[in-house]
């Protein structure tokens, strides 16, 4: 297939290190991402576009805690919770942070399975990376509606700065957002690879393209995102 | 079909990859020890671990920032470098996805700048400073 005639490219051997390297893959005569299969690369560029969506929420909500003369809620005590009689600072959110972490780590297994073709173990990993994803949104929207009960707004919050409100709905909204549709993509996957879809290479509904097994690494990246976005998110809104 | 690429992907980075060297060389795609995956998950752990004892120990000033960013860099770059694989990519490919955002920089000090000035005009003429 063209594929092989694109990727192929029979140098393997004499592969340039360092800046030469990337000077020969950049080069006219070449293909930039050589050996890189075309849905990976356009993952990356897809989540490079999407770092700067984020970078931007991030930056817009710095620029409004930096620049307000009203003092900004301490989000330690904000997300504290009570159990057992004990007051924990910020313990929702780190339960919140392990449960995505975890994920990540039963997503990076899924993709090792996929490419070892073992389907059910693939396809059980996705499962559960699925599920830890759902519990993290399931956790979100407890948090989110403890706040909208103690009445935080995107306009106001009973304990200052009222730009408080609005960069936590906007990010974590976001964020939140991203991890449904990782809910959704990852049982979309696990469903295929569960089926069999890529040993018989069958033509996706959709696309009517054969699908590979690289698709849970694809998809896989874009899971890893939404934790890797998360480690910043939990850094700069919920630590800082 | 991939495979074809999928497979020489694999012979090239089983010898920057010492300990996959032997079992991954007739392997498809990004194949390392599932051991890998769990001691970066486990570091992962015990990093997050860290940052939220920084909350809860209620350091603060510098220390408290310096660590805070120390350990959001470490788990970041764990999962780009080994769960995302990059590691493992060609340099062509991690230099155009990885420099980009550190561009990002700029805009923050930008921002950093333009921020304290709105603060400094606001405390000038409208409010009490925090």
């Amino acid at each position: 297939m063209a594929e092989t005639a694109l990727t192929n490219t029979g140098q393997g051997a004499g592969r340039l290190p360092g800046w030469p390297g990337i000077a020969a893959d950049w080069a006219s005569d070449q293909r930039a991402f050589k050996n890189v299969s075309w849905g990976k690369a356009m993952m990356w560029i897809f989540l490079l576009s999407d770092t700067f969506i984020f970078s931007c929420f991030l930056l817009s909500y710095m620029t409004a805690r930096m620049s307000t003369t009203v003092p900004w809620p301490n989000p330690s005590e904000v997300f504290a919770l009570n159990i057992a009689g004990q007051h924990i600072p910020l313990i929702l959110i780190a339960i919140m942070t392990f449960v995505l972490i975890s994920s990540s780590g039963t997503m990076a297994m899924a993709v090792n399975f996929g490419y070892r073709r073992d389907r059910v173990r693939t396809a059980a990993l996705m499962v559960v990376t699925a599920a830890f994803g759902a519990t993290f949104v399931g956790m979100q929207a407890f948090e989110w509606t403890k706040l909208i009960m103690e009445g935080v707004r995107p306009w106001g919050n009973p304990w200052g700065a009222p730009q408080f409100g609005a960069s936590f709905f906007m990010i974590t909204g976001f964020h939140g957002t991203h991890v449904t549709i990782g809910v959704i993509f990852l049982i979309a996957i696990a469903r295929k690879v569960l089926r069999g879809d890529f040993d018989v290479e069958r033509r996706g509904f959709f696309t009517s393209r054969k699908g590979y097994y690289e698709i849970v690494e694809i998809m896989g990246l874009y899971w890893h995102f939404v934790d890797l976005v998360w480690v910043f998110i939990f850094a700069f809104f919920y630590l800082w | 079909m991939t495979n074809a690429a999928v497979h020489m992907e694999g012979q090239l980075h089983a010898p920057a990859h010492g300990a996959v060297a032997t079992g991954a060389v007739h392997a498809k795609g990004q194949q390392h020890p599932i051991k890998l995956y769990l001691v970066v998950w486990g570091w992962l752990f015990v990093l997050s671990t860290c940052s939220y004892l920084v909350d809860y120990f209620g350091l603060h000033g510098y220390l408290r920032w310096s660590l805070i960013l120390l350990f959001m860099i470490l788990k970041a770059g764990l999962i780009v470098a080994v769960f995302m694989h990059m590691a493992w990519e060609r340099l062509a490919l991690a230099y155009a996805i990885l420099l980009p955002p550190i561009a990002v920089m700029v805009f923050v000090a930008i921002m950093v700048l333009e921020s304290e000035y709105t603060h400094f005009l606001r405390v000038l003429f409208f409010a009490t400073p925090s």
